[in-house]
């Protein structure tokens, strides 16, 4: 059914699309000028500021030639991430789909009770104090890599967005399987969780997100500079000279010659860069993945 | 959504000890994240008693000595309270105002628009700061706004010199807003359009028969029927309206002193008297402070909303 479009629809969709575009320019903007600012010649950024555009006389991939010259900070870093990202991503994604599915059962009985009991830990919170003093006092967490996974673990933002989806999904799946014999966790890894394909892809790219973009553990916890994450050495790198004295000397230069602003740029872009690359493929499953519902029932 | 009936009813047929055997698998699904919880969560609330503790690191938790309310004195003492209090409190609340207007606005923009391609590419561009960390976001903010960024150079050649954002001290909450709204908005508008994509068509089908225009079919058709997400996730960021996004303000606002007045929020606050004098009863007792106003504050909210229409409360 295709009904001409009135006056009012043309105005509403030509406003729509101004502002969205207006919108989407703005988000997009930091990041070419970034990636620009990354490419551009020490000298030129010094002199003239940032430039708009790249041309054939600004460019210089210098930058990044340093960043990647110092493995020690950069490469360590990043497979520490990478490490922490991966199995934290898996565990936690695996966590809230199997605790959100057990919730959506129509017939579990103490579904709600189990939700709530979940859900007042956001209500309520011990504070900072407490809680540090027994991850780094009783658990030991201080420069273990495990501090780095467990504290993003389990949310239970994440849990409701998984207990949501499940109730979508038709219990009758649950019951044939039942009538088949499978048992629950049988029917919830090979039935319930292929079926719930946008709802992992959804909490996979925010999991990953949390542990690929998370710097305050490592803040926490990490004393020694040997164990730190990416986000947390890109933060040092952008805040203390000390750390650009370190990688001067490591790549055999004078702390005078380092293109200080660029490294940095290039830093950034380095520290960020791969995370974005998992959008595309994951967009279409984002809308479908994403619905919040109630916390009760 | 109420399906409680079915579940009542076994229990008075088998019995709990039943019901557990019955239900062990299940249960076994969820002890990892029961565990969780009781651990990371439910442990650490006993914690504040750390508030009312002159603490040592000796004693431990458990056996350093009572100490009344004296560190909630220290906390007053430091005669910011009221102020970091006020700051955590009005950034919250225009966060979430402003937050749902944009989201929704414009989850109902994109929802309108029918060129896919624009859809997918403008959708992307929206989500793109929310992939970012607040490092990030900090470094991109110093060198486009900063003193020698890309907006004081282009200022410069209209004869504005050393524009930086960071000194207009005033019109800083502006940008604390704007900065949230930049990166969240790409997120939150998901939420909506997912709603949104879950409506029943006919409706619109038969709004449109009965000769409703645009902005009618919005204003009685989407955002009535988008009012339980809404509700949800106004009153899941009202449970925290006490409680400082530190990631976000440490990174930006830093230890920028100037700043600092208009912007330091009761997190930061905390972890700024830790680092410089490990005060730990005196945090303790701040931490204590917020998670009680949160409760008080998320409890009422949820018993107001309670009155005006049951469906939307969130316990």
């Amino acid at each position: 059914m295709r009904v001409k479009k009135g006056r009012d629809e043309v105005v509403f969709l030509a406003l729509s699309y101004v502002l969205v575009t207006l919108f989407a320019f703005f988000c997009l903007l930091p990041f070419y000028l970034i990636v620009v600012g990354s490419f551009t010649r020490e000298s030129v950024i010094l002199t003239q500021g940032y430039s708009f555009f790249l041309t054939a006389k600004n460019f210089s991939a210098e930058a990044y030639r340093m960043a990647f010259k110092s493995p020690d900070t950069i490469v360590k870093a990043y497979g520490i991430t990478l490490f922490v990202t991966v199995v934290g991503t898996l565990t936690a994604v695996f966590l809230s789909a199997m605790t959100g599915y057990v919730l959506a059962r129509p017939d579990f009985p103490w579904r709600n009770k189990v939700s709530f009991f979940f859900f007042f830990t956001t209500l309520f919170s011990g504070g900072l104090v407490p809680w540090y003093l027994m991850c780094s006092k009783f658990f030991k967490f201080n420069n273990h890599i495990y501090s780095l996974i467990l504290p993003c673990l389990f949310s239970v933002w994440n849990m409701i967005i998984a207990k949501s989806f499940m109730k979508g999904i038709p219990f009758e799946m649950t019951e044939a399987a039942k009538v088949d014999g499978a048992g629950d966790f049988y029917t919830f890894r090979k039935i319930i969780l292929p079926t719930a394909k946008p709802l992992v892809a959804t909490l996979g790219l925010f999991t990953a997100l949390t542990y690929w973009n998370d710097w305050y553990n490592c803040m926490l916890f990490m004393s020694t500079g040997g164990t730190w994450n990416l986000q947390y050495t890109l933060q040092n790198i952008l805040n203390s000279s000390e750390a650009l004295k370190r990688i001067a000397s490591m790549t055999g230069m004078q702390v005078g010659q380092v293109p200080t602003e660029g490294l940095k740029l290039s830093m950034t872009v380095i520290a960020t860069g791969p995370i974005i690359l998992l959008y595309p493929f994951l967009q279409k499953y984002f809308v479908k993945g994403m619905t919040i519902g109630a916390v009760k029932g | 959504m109420k399906t409680n009936g079915s579940g009542k009813g076994k229990k008075g047929k088998y019995g709990f000890g039943r019901q557990i055997r019955k239900n062990r698998t299940l249960i076994a699904m969820l002890l990892p994240a029961l565990l969780y919880v009781v651990v990371f969560s439910y442990i650490p609330m006993f914690g504040v008693t750390i508030a009312f503790k002159d603490y040592n690191y000796n004693d431990g938790v458990l056996r350093s000595p009572w100490c009344g309310l004296q560190n909630f004195e220290y906390l007053k003492i430091s005669g910011k309270l009221l102020d970091l209090t006020k700051n955590t409190l009005l950034y919250n609340l225009a966060f979430i105002v402003f937050g749902i207007l944009f989201e929704v606005g414009f989850a109902l923009m994109l929802s309108e628009i029918t060129g896919r391609v624009f859809k997918k590419v403008s959708q992307a561009f929206l989500f793109l700061p929310y992939f970012i960390s607040w490092v990030v976001v900090s470094t991109v903010m110093l060198n486009i706004f900063g003193q020698n960024g890309v907006l004081s150079n282009i200022l410069s050649h209209f004869g504005i010199e050393d524009f930086s954002i960071y000194h207009q001290v005033r019109q800083w909450p502006l940008v604390m807003v704007a900065v949230r709204l930049w990166k969240q908005t790409g997120y939150g508008t998901v939420v909506y359009l997912a709603a949104i994509a879950g409506l029943s068509q006919e409706m619109f089908e038969a709004a449109a028969i009965d000769g409703a225009n645009i902005w009618q079919k919005i204003r009685f058709v989407t955002i009535p029927s988008l009012k339980p997400t809404i509700f949800i996730m106004f009153l899941l960021s009202v449970g925290n309206i006490f409680r400082g996004d530190f990631g976000m303000f440490y990174q930006i606002v830093g230890n920028n002193q100037l700043l600092l007045e208009t912007s330091d929020v009761i997190d930061t606050f905390v972890y700024r008297s830790l680092i410089t004098s490990p005060n730990i009863g005196m945090s303790a007792a701040a931490g204590f402070y917020q998670s009680v106003l949160c409760f008080v504050t998320i409890v009422s909210v949820n018993w107001i909303v309670k009155k005006i229409d049951p469906e939307y409360t969130l316990f």
